[in-house]
C-alpha cells in the first residue's frame, strides 16, 4: 500500500463502519481502489476525501465495466450538483448497498432508483422497456422485437375505467376482453395504474428468490 | 425349523484362477462375501462388555431404521423450504417474469464474454417464455373437435409409452432370472468375459433401458402437442418413473425367486434355501453390483465420450457431422436423476450390505469431481439458463419418491420373508422384525403395557382420525388465507380507482371555481 498519507484515520474508519454495511478491510480496499483512479497529486488522505472522480474513470473499474446498468448506478449514487462525478463517500455508499450484509430493503430501494431511468419516482412503460433492452444486450439485433416487448410490458388497460385485462387465474373481473398477456405489469402492478411504484416494486422483489444473490458487487 | 435350513455351502474349488479375485471384487462373491460388507458376516452373538451385552441383531435392525428415518427427516426439511417458495409463486406456471427482469442480471459479472453470455441467455429465456404464453393462449382457443382429437392421440401415445415401459420391465425380469440361474454354475467352467457378462446382465439391461427410453420419450412428446414447459416436465416425470420402476422390478424379481421353490410353497424354511441359503447376502450382492456398474459406466462415459467429443469438436470442426453434433451441454436433469437412482440403490441395499452407504459416499465424491472436470473442460453453456431455485423442490420430491420406493422392499423383506437361518444375526428369529417384539418383552411391565397400548388398534384408529382432522383444518386455513390475499389485491386496485376518481372530481371543482371567479 502507499505511504501513511493515503491511509484513513482510525476515527474516520470507525465512522464509515458505523454508517455503511462494509467491514474495515472492505473500506480500506475501497479507498485504495479509489485512490488509484485519482491523479498522483490528489492521492493524500484529505485530498482523496474531497476529490471527485468522473464517470469515465469509475466505469473503467472491472466490476462495473461489463454491467449494463453502469451509467444508472453512477448517476443514482452521485451527490454532486451536476450529477456527473462520484466522491469517495458516494463510492462507499455504492459498495455498501451492493455488499453482502446490506438489508433487502436497502437493496430493493436502490434497485428501484437504478431502474427508474427517467427519475420520476415510478417505473412506467418506457422505463421497463429500457430495462429489458439493457438486459438483452445493447446491439440492434439483440433487442426483443416490438411485438414481444409489447406482450411483455404493455397493459391492455381500458385505462379510463381503471379496469385491467383479465390475467390468468384472477377472479373477479369480467372476461369480455381478449387477454393480451401483460406479463410484468400484470404481476407487479397491484393498483392497476399502469406504473410500478416503490412499494409494489419492493413487494415483488420480496417474493423473488434470486434478487439477494444477484444484486451484489464485491471489489 | 429344519437343520437343513442352516446349511450354507461356501463353494471353494481347488484351483483358483487369478481373475476370480477380480470377479469377486466386481460382484461381491468369494472373499468379499465373508467381510463385513455383507449381511452374512454379522453373527447373532452380542458383544460382551463388563456390565452388559451389546445386542447385535437389535443394533443391526435399528441402525438401518434410524438411517432411513434420518434421511426422510432431512429430505422433508429441505423440501419444506422449497415448498414455501413454490406456494408463494403458485400462480405462475414456470418462472416469474418479474424475477427474471428485476433480478435477472447478476451484478457480480466482471467479464465481457460472461456478460454477453448472460445477455443471450436472458434473451433466449424471455423469448421462450413469451412463446410459451402464446402457445398456452392458442391451446385455450382450441375447438372442441380438435381437443377430442388431441386427447385421443395422447391416449394412444400414453399406451405406447406404457408398452415401452412394459417391454423394458419384462426384459429386466428375464435378464434377472437368467442371471440368477446361471450364476450357480461353476465359475471356472466359464470364460472370464462370459462370466462377468452374466453376473452383470441385470445392471447392463437396466442401464441400456435408462439410456434408450429418454430418447423414445423425447420423440413421442413432440406429437402430444403440449406447451414447452409441460413437455419438459412430463418427459422428466416419465424418465424418473422409468428409473425408479426398473429398480423395483429387479428387487421384486429377486424376491419372487427367493420365495418360490420347486413345489410352489417353501414349507421347510419359508424361502428357497437350496438356491439362496443366505438370501440377504445375495440381494446385497445385486445392489453392490448395480452400484459398481453405475459407477463404472458414469466414469467411462465421462472419460471416453465427453473428452474425445470435445477434442473432435476442437480439432476437426470442419466435418459436417461434428458440427451438427456439436459440443455437449451439461444436462442437469439427467445428472440429478442419475444421483437419485444411485441413492435409491444405496437405500435399498443399506440393510443387506451395511457398508454400502460408505461405498456410495466414496462413489459420489469421485463422480462429483470427475463431472466437475468434465463440465469445466468439455461443456459449452446451454442457451437456456437453469434456475436452481425453481427445480430444487421438484428434485427433492423425486428423491422423496425414491426413498418411499426403497422402503417398500425393505419392509416386505423385514417382516414377511423369513430371515435366513444359515447366516446373519437373525438366525434365531422367524423374521427380522421379530427381534423388536422380543426386546419389548424384556422391558419392565409398565413400559411393556405402554408400548402395547400405543401399537394397538384402540390407539391407532383415534390417532389417525385426529391427524386427519388437524390436516383438514390446516387445508381450510390455507384456502381461507388465499381468498383473503385475493380480496386484498382487489381492494388495493379499487382504492387506486377511487383515488383517481376523487382527483378528477377535485380538478373539475377547481376548474369550476376558477371559471366562476373569472
Amino acid at each position: 500500500m502507499g505511504g501513511s498519507g493515503s491511509r484513513l484515520s482510525k476515527e474516520l474508519l470507525a465512522e464509515y463502519q458505523d454508517l455503511t454495511f462494509l467491514t474495515k478491510q472492505e473500506i480500506l480496499l475501497a479507498h485504495r481502489r479509489f485512490c488509484e483512479l485519482l491523479p498522483q497529486e490528489q492521492r493524500s488522505m484529505e485530498e482523496s476525501l474531497r476529490a471527485q472522480v468522473s464517470f469515465e474513470q469509475i466505469l473503467s473499474l472491472p466490476e462495473l465495466k461489463a454491467n449494463p446498468f453502469k451509467e444508472r448506478i453512477c448517476r443514482v449514487f452521485s451527490t454532486a450538483p451536476t450529477r456527473d462525478s462520484l466522491s469517495f463517500e458516494d463510492f462507499l455508499d455504492l459498495l455498501s448497498v451492493f455488499s453482502d450484509t446490506a438489508t433487502p430493503d436497502i437493496k430493493s430501494h436502490y434497485a428501484f432508483r437504478i431502474f427508474d431511468f427517467d427519475d420520476d419516482g415510478t417505473l412506467n412503460r418506457e422505463d421497463l422497456s429500457r430495462l429489458v433492452n439493457c438486459l438483452t444486450g445493447e446491439g440492434e439485433d439483440t433487442r426483443l422485437s416490438a411485438a414481444e416487448m409489447k406482450q411483455l410490458i404493455d397493459n391492455v388497460s381500458v385505462a379510463g375505467l381503471g379496469l385491467a385485462g383479465p390475467g390468468s387465474g384472477r377472479e373477479g373481473w369480467t372476461c369480455g376482453l381478449k387477454p393480451s398477456h401483460s406479463q410484468i405489469l400484470e404481476e407487479s402492478d397491484i393498483d392497476r395504474d399502469g406504473t410500478i411504484n416503490l412499494s409494489e416494486f419492493q413487494h415483488v422483489i420480496s417474493r423473488s428468490p434470486d434478487f439477494a444473490s444477484s444484486f451484489k458487487i464485491v471489489l | 425349523m429344519d437343520i437343513q435350513c442352516t446349511v450354507y455351502p461356501i463353494s471353494s474349488s481347488g484351483l483358483i484362477y487369478f481373475y476370480s479375485y477380480i470377479i469377486d471384487l466386481l460382484s461381491g462373491t468369494g472373499f468379499l462375501e465373508e467381510t463385513g460388507l455383507f449381511y452374512g458376516h454379522y453373527t447373532i452373538d452380542g458383544v460382551k462388555f463388563q456390565n452388559f451385552t451389546y445386542d447385535l441383531p437389535l443394533a443391526y435392525l435399528l441402525s438401518t431404521i434410524v438411517y432411513l428415518a434420518l434421511s426422510l427427516l432431512w429430505i422433508v426439511k429441505r423440501s419444506v423450504e422449497g415448498f414455501k417458495i413454490n406456494l408463494i409463486r403458485s400462480e405462475e406456471h414456470f418462472q416469474s417474469y418479474c424475477n427474471k427482469i428485476f433480478a435477472g442480471w447478476d451484478f457480480g459479472i466482471t467479464n465481457r464474454s460472461t456478460a454477453n453470455l448472460k445477455h443471450s441467455s436472458l434473451r433466449y429465456e424471455l423469448r421462450a417464455d413469451l412463446e410459451e404464453e402464446r402457445i398456452r393462449q392458442k391451446i385455450a382457443e382450441r375447438t372442441s373437435e380438435e381437443t377430442i382429437r388431441i386427447y385421443l392421440l395422447r391416449l394412444f401415445l400414453n399406451c405406447v409409452v406404457l408398452a415401452v415401459l412394459g417391454a423394458c420391465f419384462y426384459a429386466i425380469y428375464i435378464a434377472t432370472i437368467f442371471s440368477q440361474e446361471h450364476m450357480k454354475k461353476e465359475i471356472d467352467k466359464m470364460v472370464f468375459g462370459e462370466n462377468l457378462l452374466i453376473l452383470y446382465l441385470p445392471s447392463i439391461v437396466i442401464t441400456l433401458a435408462n439410456f434408450i427410453t429418454p430418447m423414445i420419450f423425447a420423440k413421442i412428446i413432440h406429437y402430444e402437442d403440449y406447451s414447452p414447459g409441460s413437455e419438459i416436465q412430463l418427459t422428466i416425470l416419465r424418465c424418473v418413473f422409468m428409473r425408479l420402476a426398473t429398480i423395483c422390478v429387479l428387487v421384486f424379481t429377486l424376491g419372487s425367486k427367493i420365495t418360490s421353490c420347486d413345489n410352489e410353497i417353501c414349507e421347510l424354511c419359508g424361502y428357497n434355501q437350496k438356491l439362496y441359503p443366505c438370501w440377504e447376502t445375495q440381494v446385497g450382492q445385486e445392489m453392490y453390483k448395480l452400484m459398481i456398474f453405475d459407477f463404472i459406466i458414469t466414469l467411462a462415459v465421462t472419460l471416453f465420450v465427453d473428452f474425445p467429443r470435445k477434442l473432435l469438436v476442437t480439432y476437426c470442426s470442419s466435418w459436417k457431422l461434428i458440427e451438427c453434433w456439436g459440443q455437449q451441454e451439461f444436462a442437469i436433469s439427467d445428472n440429478v436423476l442419475g444421483i437419485v437412482y444411485g441413492q435409491t440403490i444405496c437405500w435399498i441395499g443399506a440393510f443387506f450390505s451395511p457398508l454400502l452407504p460408505a461405498i456410495a459416499t466414496l462413489k459420489f465424491i469421485i463422480i462429483f469431481y470427475v463431472k466437475e472436470l468434465s463440465l469445466l473442460y468439455t461443456c459449452q453453456p446451454s442457451p437456456r439458463q437453469f434456475r436452481a431455485s425453481n427445480s430444487n423442490f421438484f428434485f427433492l420430491l423425486v428423491l422423496l419418491i425414491g426413498l418411499c420406493l426403497a422402503i417398500i422392499p425393505l419392509t416386505i423383506s423385514m417382516s414377511r420373508i423369513p430371515s435366513s437361518k444359515a447366516c446373519g444375526p437373525f438366525t434365531n428369529f422367524n423374521t427380522t422384525w421379530e427381534v423388536i417384539p422380543k426386546t419389548v418383552n424384556t422391558f419392565p411391565s409398565s413400559l411393556q403395557s405402554l408400548v402395547h397400548g400405543i401399537t394397538s388398534e384402540a390407539f391407532a384408529v383415534p390417532f389417525f382420525i385426529i391427524i386427519c382432522l388437524i390436516m383438514s383444518y390446516f387445508i381450510a386455513l390455507a384456502g381461507a388465507h388465499k381468498r383473503v390475499v385475493v380480496q386484498l389485491r382487489e381492494q388495493l386496485s379499487l382504492e387506486s380507482r377511487d383515488k383517481r376518481y376523487l382527483i378528477q372530481k377535485l380538478t373539475e371543482a377547481q376548474r369550476d371555481a376558477r371559471n366562476q371567479l373569472d
